[in-house]
């Protein structure tokens, strides 16, 4: 990719076309070190969390380090109503997700693939609901569930339906960015060679998309998951997991938290890590 | 207002579209179209329709609402919070530049200086979103806390002082202060600023940089004579994808400020979520606000020149 033009250029070019004043070079040094500040700043909280899910807190509120301890980690189920609201969450996650990414997905290649009208019109019906604050989305979707199912109709599946909403425009974007960036040639050698469209799509579009798919699939997810003003609007009386931290923060706030918290960052990296080893290997393999 | 009115006419209308260069089915891409938009219209813009009309009801949960084109309801929603409408601008405007002028610098090193480690760069900017952003917004509490490092590194250097006279602090706190709210809101969108600049920065031609200096521009000539204009696309987006979930925001203010750090958020989830009759004017509030952006941001796209944005 960019990668293979980018590096021989700037090494190349710089010692030999730049005349090093030792002033460029300080320059160069101020920007490494903003940067490692900026990178510090924005870790900074989850080398918090790591650190304080081993705290054994004074009093209800996990906030200030007492001493080590491993009892969160030993249980971090010590509440069920935060485990069972993950559960809910995760559930709720996977429906919109599944759901999300078969309508975006099938917005994207409509919108690469095909020529129609009002082609703007529809542009903006996408871009709209990244564009809305939460919070209005959020509000005008309780206003209207409170019109037709009335406040007691509100749970699982208003949450659900209003994650859909606020993540169909996110897989568009991403699938759309994939698909645009295909060679179309490849599909038209399909064709040439007797491939039937059916033949075309399965054995080489879907493929070729798939990358595309599953990174707004998990995107989705993300969102889905970690929403929580929408959801608090739609919700009623369930209550997802970012609801159950919200309502932490006036109980009690356990180290528990912080041990989930932890898992999702150690989780993310292992995830990481594993697919660049994956690479490597399958790469190695070629 | 045009444009928001245009998509429910496309959803609807299903003319053939002209022949293509390739023979397509004319109807393929409507019914590719259909169940997204049907539930974009359905659950986005419906619900916009009955939230306008709810802005002009009365009543309260126990007997229903009526529509009674109860117009003082906006009276109410646009003189009553006058303070929270300034925190809501106030708050989403440093944000938004601070993000802005935190992020170029990072994006700025990844794109050009990143090499090999790109990648790995850029992972660390997005990782730690996938931690749920509550957690990580109330980890601030501890940084910011009292007994935190934050607290001790201001009073050790004696500037606590000067804090408090530019109002970041108060009393000694750090936490529960305006300054703590954009701390968050500026830690919490950062790599929504990130991401955009660096796409367009990495799509930069280092050759053209090289060209610059070649042409005895200095670092900062060169930077703003060509960077700069070139990375205006993820300025753009960046600062857009910045300030509009920054304007609705009201987690930051209600987890690291204090109840006079109200926004606009914060009494809408209040009227619709804890007041028997407040549902109404919270409906009046979420058209003003939505109006407000909308507004605000088609004025910053035409002046930026940035239509394609999607």
């Amino acid at each position: 990719m960019t990668t293979l033009t980018a590096p021989p250029a700037a090494g190349a070019g710089a010692p030999a076309v730049r005349r090093r004043s030792p002033l460029s070079w300080a320059r160069e040094h101020i920007l490494l070190v903003v940067t490692v500040a900026i990178f510090v700043f924005m870790l900074l909280p989850n080398a918090v969390i790591l650190w304080m899910s081993f705290n054994q807190p004074v009093g209800k509120f996990n906030y200030v380090w007492n001493h080590f301890s491993t009892a969160a980690w030993a249980n971090p189920c010590a509440n069920p109503a935060m485990c069972h609201s993950i559960g809910l969450s995760l559930e709720i996650g996977a429906v919109a997700t599944v759901v999300a990414t078969i309508l975006g997905t099938m917005i994207a290649f409509a919108m690469v693939r095909h020529r129609f009208k009002a082609r703007s019109g529809i542009n903006a019906l996408l871009f709209l609901p990244m564009a809305a604050p939460e919070v209005v989305m959020g509000a005008t979707l309780a206003a209207m569930f409170f019109n037709t199912v009335g406040p007691g109709g509100l749970g699982f599946w208003t949450i659900t339906i209003a994650h859909v909403m606020f993540c169909v425009s996110y897989v568009v974007v991403t699938v759309k960015a994939r698909l645009a960036g295909m060679d179309p040639t490849l599909e038209r050698a399909a064709q040439d060679l007797y491939a039937t469209p059916f033949q075309t799509f399965t054995k080489v579009t879907l493929p070729l998309v798939a990358p595309g798919i599953a990174a707004a699939a998990l995107l989705a997810f993300a969102l889905s998951v970690d929403d929580y003003i929408i959801t608090v609007f739609t919700a009623g009386n369930l209550e997802t997991f970012p609801m159950y931290i919200w309502g932490s923060v006036q109980r009690a706030y356990p180290a528990q938290i912080d041990v989930i918290g932890s898992m999702m960052l150690l989780g993310t990296m292992a995830v990481i890590a594993l697919s660049t080893i994956l690479g490597r290997v399958r790469a190695a393999r070629k | 207002m045009t444009a928001v009115a245009d998509p429910t006419a496309g959803a609807t209308q299903r003319k053939p579209a002209p022949p293509d260069h390739k023979p397509r089915r004319n109807l393929t891409p409507w019914i590719l179209l259909l169940p997204g938009l049907l539930w974009l219209t359905v659950f986005f813009l419906l619900p916009i329709l009955t939230s306008v009309s709810a802005s002009v009801q009365t009543g309260n949960y126990d007997d229903g609402f009526k529509l009674t084109w109860h117009w003082a309801n906006y009276g109410h929603a646009i003189s009553d919070y006058g303070t929270q409408y300034w925190h809501s601008g106030l708050y989403s405007t440093l944000t938004t530049v601070l993000c802005l002028a935190l992020g170029y610098p990072v994006a700025y090193f990844i794109a050009f200086k990143g090499g090999k480690w790109k990648s790995l760069l850029m992972a660390l900017v997005i990782v730690p979103s996938f931690t749920s952003f509550l957690i990580r917004t109330i980890a601030w509490e501890t940084i910011l806390a009292d007994q935190g490092p934050v607290v001790h590194v201001l009073r050790s250097a004696h500037v606590l002082g000067l804090t408090e006279a530019l109002g970041w602090t108060t009393g000694g706190h750090v936490i529960n202060t305006p300054a703590a709210v954009v701390c968050g809101m500026v830690y919490n969108f950062l790599p929504f600023t990130i991401l955009p600049l660096y796409t367009s920065l990495e799509k930069i031609d280092p050759r053209l940089l090289e060209a610059g200096s070649d042409l005895y521009c200095s670092t900062f000539t060169t930077w703003r004579r060509i960077t700069l204009p070139l990375s205006m696309p993820g300025v753009v987006g960046g600062t857009l994808l910045t300030f509009i979930p920054a304007i609705g925001d009201y987690i930051n203010a209600q987890l690291l400020g204090n109840p006079n750090t109200g926004v606009v958020g914060q009494k809408i989830e209040d009227l619709f979520l804890r007041q028997t009759s407040g549902y109404p004017v919270g409906s009046a509030i979420s058209v003003v606000m939505m109006v407000g952006t909308l507004v605000l941001v088609m004025s910053y796209i035409r002046k930026a020149g940035t239509e394609d944005l999607l």
